[in-house]
């Protein structure tokens, strides 16, 4: 803990000092770049939490764990800049002073048993004593357990999912894209904005000072979710969840992209993290529970069938058809659905059982936070799709009595 | 006849040797049946330039969107395409064959046998190259246009790619088998053709370095081709190996391409260290101060290379156990490097340095090269490759070590063996404006890298945020100096060499070189040693 309390004050003058390198050696290049007569002049400022005009070190570290991670970073290289200086001041040296211009005649010396052994240990031990406090933040990195809020972020060629799974604002769930206009400058070739390819129609919200578990998955390819700020990047792998957390110290805005090549708009699914205090968190997630409450289904409502299979077709794809396919078939070790007996059973109760609890270990995942009337529609579309020609209806008053 | 391209196939500065009396075919048949190991090397480094020029292009393509933020030149497909074409080129058709090429010609001459163990093998290890290069190169012009999932292939992302994904496919598995073929070539003929008398521990450097790659070739091309096999059937046969709808995993694709990419990036250094330590001593006037522990060194890092892999994936969520013993033997590996450098510093210490372009080279090769090792020694703490997985920083190490590693070999042993192979010597002054221009412009080009990485900048975008604008520029402007420099190397030095335009070179132009190529005329006849030759006890000069 001390270690990188006594760090922290050297860090930020370090950052201080590369900052204002950073600018010089920006602004020679600017110079570099007008007289090559581009034709933007490029006004722009830092951003906060995100990107620093020709910034030289890594992000200013709002998490614990980018703090030690840019502390390691610093150590490795200090180190690392003190073996270069000490082993290439000896080859310069060399290069200087033996030379045979300068009239310097070989040695003849070579093979030294000592010598090989001294310069194999000696790193060895260097080696060793840089593991050391790397290994202490890989197990801080990977303790994921007793999180205040779990949130799901899923990959989608090209924008981010979130969904609140368990902690403050359960349930709260909504899509992020960059925001249309930075997609159409980009396009233009004159960009301009200090977030440019930053900004987000729906940014992601959490509190300040609390343990976030970000559960990262993906629909279709690998992305990454990356907050540099925060010293997290983890993968999305579609079919896989992975886990990374963070406790953010700070509020205000913070912002990453994705960091694996997913295709062709890679460039344009940035990430943006709001830090909020505890009580702008609480006014947020009301303000979005009211939102959806608006938007809401009934569960009291009696559906007609047709309505519930075409609600239940929107359902399906989006939930399910990623495994057991559109066309119901399944595939390796994912159970068909189309001509299932479990699905083609006269009792409802069934499959509204295997939904809502999963099955197999969850290789089958239960699907409870889905609502009763989503539930509901989706149960009814594939009893009465394919060849599974049932004409069972399940209500969401059904779904409803087989949560209790 | 050497590697002058002399359709009359006279060289000024003849040695008297006539070679004609062995009746080897003229013309174009002297290249398409080529059984030479001399024509065949020459074959490979041409092939390999001219491959080295077109990735350059898709390089600078690439360096001119990137030169200020929004899209200016290519759209964000095509972008794609160029940074996945210009990894494979690169990897697949400039460094692996020009190594190939260096290791035709040298190792036979140098262990004093007459020529590879193969010669038809030889040769259709080359032939091969050229459908394949076709076909990568062709594909740009499919439907859909060239692949664009990253040089690494990552799955599932090839499988939404056109049909030029299965072309490129194809493309590698020729490659692949090239190699092999190569591989096999080298290895027998280093163990079974060596002069009486060379033992393995008299062996030069470069032929342990490449004895050592080819086990290493051999070992995981096959791997390769097993992924991209696998990616193959999932596209089209219905297998899901790596689709996760029928129960496949993604990652286990990236295990498996990092297990062949991880010695693959040794594949690609280990001959260089092996140009680098016949040169070193040659211009120190001095002997490689530690032979046998830059055997064991080179040894050791082939042998590590294998139980790295996964540092390539930190990001992909790896257990506590998986990060922390990838990350301890990853770091291991810096020790035997290490050594080879220290060896050569040792070497140059209280010698007699003179700086011809070989040497600049290889001076320049031991500084740069240095600084990838170091910016992969950070890379390799897992906690600090969250923050730079997937960013420039990685970009810049990657060249560090590649460009100023593997090529910068590359340029000081052509300097170096050119005189033996042309038969004249190349232009002093041209080779140092060479070294020094590719010295600046490298740097310029990739240097600004490491802070766009530390910034937060994702590699493979095709546009950026404002703030990263200046490096970027700087990056750019860097990348057309250098590659204007490899064209200058090629019309104002190469060229000049293969029309044998220069002062005749001697025997031996580099004072302290030792090796058995040096006990041959220059240029180096057609065929040499056709009888082995009396060694003397260090194996490095015939004994009359």
């Amino acid at each position: 803990m001390s270690r990188f309390d006594v760090n922290f004050e050297t860090e930020t003058t370090m950052m201080k000092m590369m900052k204002s390198l950073g600018q010089k050696v920006g602004q020679l290049s600017l110079t570099l770049g007008a007289l090559l007569a581009t034709s933007a002049a490029l006004a722009v400022n830092d951003l906060p939490g995100g990107p620093a005009v020709n910034q030289l070190d890594l992000h200013p570290p709002v998490t614990k764990i980018a703090h030690e991670q840019q502390w390691l970073h610093n150590f490795m290289m200090i180190l690392c800049i003190v073996i270069f200086v000490a082993v290439f001041g000896v080859m310069f040296y060399s290069v200087f002073k033996h030379r045979k211009s300068k009239g310097h005649k070989a040695s003849n010396f070579h093979e030294s048993v000592k010598v090989e052994i001294a310069w194999t240990i000696v790193p060895f031990i260097i080696v060793i004593f840089m593991a050391l406090p790397a290994t202490k933040t890989i197990v801080a990195m990977k303790d994921t357990s007793a999180a205040d809020l779990t949130i799901k972020a899923t990959g989608i060629q090209w924008k981010w999912g979130y969904d609140y799974l368990k902690g403050e604002g359960e349930g709260i769930g909504f899509v992020s894209t960059l925001d249309v206009n930075q997609r159409a400058l980009s396009d233009s070739g004159k960009p301009a904005g200090d977030d440019y390819l930053l900004k987000v129609d729906n940014p992601l919200v959490v509190p300040v000072n609390k343990k976030v578990r970000v559960i990262t998955t993906a629909n279709d390819v690998i992305h990454a979710f990356m907050v540099p700020s925060f010293g997290i990047k983890q993968d999305a792998i579609p079919g896989f969840v992975r886990d990374t957390w963070f406790r953010a110290e700070k509020t205000g805005d913070f912002y990453g992209q994705c960091a694996e090549l997913c295709g062709k708009e890679h460039a344009y699914m940035p990430i943006h993290v709001k830090v909020v205090s505890a009580e702008d968190y609480t006014k947020w997630v009301d303000g979005k529970k009211k939102e959806a409450a608006a938007k809401a289904d009934d569960p009291n409502k009696v559906w007609v069938q047709a309505d519930l299979i075409a609600r239940g077709g929107k359902v399906y794809s989006a939930n399910c058809a990623a495994c057991h396919q559109p066309n119901g078939k399944g595939g390796g070790p994912i159970k068909p659905l189309d001509g299932s007996p479990v699905v083609q059973d006269a009792d409802k109760g069934k499959q509204i059982h295997v939904v809502l609890t999963g099955q197999n270990n969850g290789a089958m995942p239960s699907w409870k936070q889905l609502s009763d009337t989503e539930i509901a529609a989706v149960i009814t579309y594939t009893k009465n799709n394919w060849s599974n020609k049932t004409g069972q209806t399940v209500q969401p008053t059904d779904v409803a009595a087989a949560r209790k | 006849m050497s590697a002058v391209l002399d359709p009359h196939g006279h060289v000024a500065g003849e040695h008297g040797h006539d070679d004609h009396a062995h009746g080897h075919p003229h013309g174009w048949r002297r290249w398409v049946y080529a059984t030479n190991h001399k024509d065949i090397g020459t074959l490979y480094l041409l092939f390999s330039f001219t491959m080295f020029m077109v990735g350059g292009v898709l390089a600078l393509l690439i360096r001119a969107e990137l030169f200020e933020p929004g899209l200016q030149i290519v759209n964000p497909q095509l972008f794609n395409q160029l940074t996945t074409m210009h990894g494979l080129i690169m990897v697949f058709g400039a460094i692996m064959p020009a190594f190939v090429g260096f290791a035709n010609w040298m190792i036979p001459m140098q262990i004093g046998a007459a020529d590879m163990a193969f010669a038809r093998m030889n040769n259709l290890s080359f032939w091969l190259l050229i459908p394949a290069a076709l076909m990568l190169v062709s594909s740009f012009f499919m439907p859909g246009g060239a692949p664009a999932a990253g040089w690494t292939l990552y799955a599932p992302l090839t499988l939404q790619m056109g049909p030029s994904m299965d072309a490129g496919i194809f493309a590698m598995h020729i490659l692949g088998a090239s190699s092999i073929m190569g591989s096999i070539n080298i290895i027998v003929t280093i163990l079974n053709m060596r002069a009486p008398g060379m033992t393995l521990m008299k062996m030069p450097m470069f032929c342990w370095t490449w004895l050592i790659t080819a086990y290493l070739l051999i070992a995981v091309m096959p791997v390769l081709a097993g992924a991209i096999t696998m990616t193959l059937t999932d596209r089209h046969f219905g297998t899901s190996f790596f689709t996760p709808a029928g129960g496949g995993d993604p990652v286990m694709y990236q295990h498996i391409f990092w297990f062949f990419g991880h010695p693959e990036v040794y594949i690609m250094i280990l001959p260089a260290f092996g140009i680098i330590s016949h040169i070193v001593p040659a211009f120190a006037r001095k002997r490689l101060f530690g032979y046998t522990s830059m055997v064991y060194a080179t040894s050791s890092i082939a042998i590590l290379s294998f139980i790295v892999w996964a540092h390539h994936m930190f990001t992909t969520g790896m257990p506590v156990t998986g990060q922390l013993f990838f990350m301890y033997a990853t770091m291991l590996i810096a020790v035997p490097t290490g050594v080879k450098v220290f060896n050569w510093i040792a070497t140059m210490w209280r010698g007699s340095m003179s700086f011809e372009t070989p040497m600049l080279f290889a001076v320049g090769f031991i500084f740069v090269f240095t600084m990838g090792g170091f910016t992969g020694l950070i890379l390799s703490v897992a906690p600090v490759d969250i923050q730079l997985q997937d960013t420039y920083y990685v970009v810049a190490h990657f060249h560090y070590v590649l460009v100023a590693g593997s090529l910068y070999a590359m340029f000081a042993g052509f300097y170096y063996w050119a005189p033996k192979w042309t038969g004249v010597m190349y232009n002093e002054t041209r080779g140092k404006i060479h070294f020094w221009a590719s010295l600046i412009f490298f740097n310029v080009t990739f240097f600004p890298m490491h802070f766009l990485g530390l910034a937060g900048m994702p590699r493979r975008y095709a546009d950026y945020p404002m703030q990263f604008t200046d490096f970027n520029m700087l990056a750019s402007i860097g990348a057309f100096g250098f590659g204007l420099s490899q064209v200058y190397f090629f019309f104002f030095v190469a060229l000049p060499c293969m029309r044998g335009k220069g002062a005749p070179a001697p025997q031996k132009p580099w004072e302290a070189a030792e090796g058995l190529e040096w006990e041959l005329p220059s240029p180096a006849p057609f065929h040499t040693f056709e009888t082995p030759p009396k060694l003397n006890a260090s194996a490095t000069k015939i004994l009359a």
